[in-house]
């Protein structure tokens, strides 16, 4: 199938973004940056999806991609040490090993691409893919579709469960302490321990 | 815009999600990695659905999926994360050596 040129300019411009963008989220110093370089990268791959006039799936990417790295930067914020990158970053382990299965995956699955011979089927000319889309999913596919709203609701419980602050036998942070305000030092924030004061529990 | 160019373009997002999700040592960032592989999986089943596939729904459908994978990802990451900064105060996956705390 054959796009026009401006089509195929676009596509190169944003698959340089995509990766580029993909790149920088483990380069930068900071890691609320690197949420928006991943979204950035999301962004690109879900604009070539409307280009390939998958506009459902595309549009559905800018959603969900927009919300999740806002929440990702929420977390970033909440749980890491640098999330401004005011100090240089470079948090990595077992670092050319990484590489080596970077680069491996990418020669595999670029060789697999290149050298493999796909049948050349384009899209039917009078296809409407958002309707395809959905006649599929509430038709033939229905029941892997719910399937996959039931497996998210299980999710949201078990999510729920995990991060949940008061377990069933008591609070999650029962036994833990708290991080010390500098490496090796005493817990921070430690309730006092109350004395007294009517709080035994008793087993009835 | 080529079904090639396509493929080498997701394969580039999955090479570069592995070593992330291999190398990097806080949580959230290795959880990035995972991201990336399944933003260059669902490039790559739109392609085919496009270019190869002759516009069958269940390639969109697929790609629906990984969709909902990549929010059980999420959210799973995230809850872990929660459970293991309560208990460990660690945000590092070096931190974890044990399974009991």
């Amino acid at each position: 199938m054959d796009y026009p040129l401006g089509v195929d300019i676009a596509f190169l411009l944003l698959a340089v973004l995509a990766v580029v963008s993909a790149w920088r989220v483990f380069c930068t110093d900071s890691m609320v940056r690197a949420s928006f370089f991943l979204l950035v990268s999301f962004i690109a791959v879900g604009v070539i999806m409307m280009l390939l006039a998958a506009v459902y799936l595309g549009v559905a990417m800018f959603f969900m991609m927009a919300v999740e790295m806002m929440v990702m930067a929420l977390f970033m914020v909440m749980f890491m040490m640098n999330p401004a990158g005011l100090n240089p970053m470079m948090m990595v382990h077992q670092h050319r090993l990484s590489i080596g299965a970077g680069v491996a995956a990418f020669v595999v699955l670029g060789g697999v691409a290149l050298l493999a011979d796909f049948p050349v089927r384009p899209l039917p000319a009078g296809l409407e893919p958002v309707r395809s889309l959905g006649e599929e999913m509430l038709g033939d596919s229905m029941l892997i579709f719910e399937s996959a709203g039931v497996v998210l609701l299980t999710t949201m419980v078990g999510v729920v469960v995990l991060a949940s602050h008061r377990g069933r036998y008591g609070g999650a942070a029962e036994g833990s302490m708290p991080p010390g305000l500098e490496p090796g030092g005493e817990p921070a924030g430690m309730p006092e321990a109350e004395e007294g004061g009517g709080h035994h529990h008793h087993c009835h | 815009m080529t079904l090639v160019t396509l493929l080498l373009l997701a394969a580039a997002l999955i090479g570069i999600g592995l070593y992330g999700a291999l190398s990097q040592q806080s949580f959230v960032m290795l959880m990035m990695g995972l991201e990336l592989m399944l933003n260059g999986v669902m490039l790559a089943a739109v392609a085919f659905w496009a270019l190869s596939g002759a516009g069958a729904p269940e390639g969109q459908l697929l790609t629906i999926v990984v969709m909902a994978v990549m929010a059980i990802e999420m959210a799973m990451g995230f809850a872990l994360v929660v459970a293991v900064f309560r208990t460990n105060q660690a945000d590092m996956t070096e931190a974890l050596s044990g399974l009991k705390h």
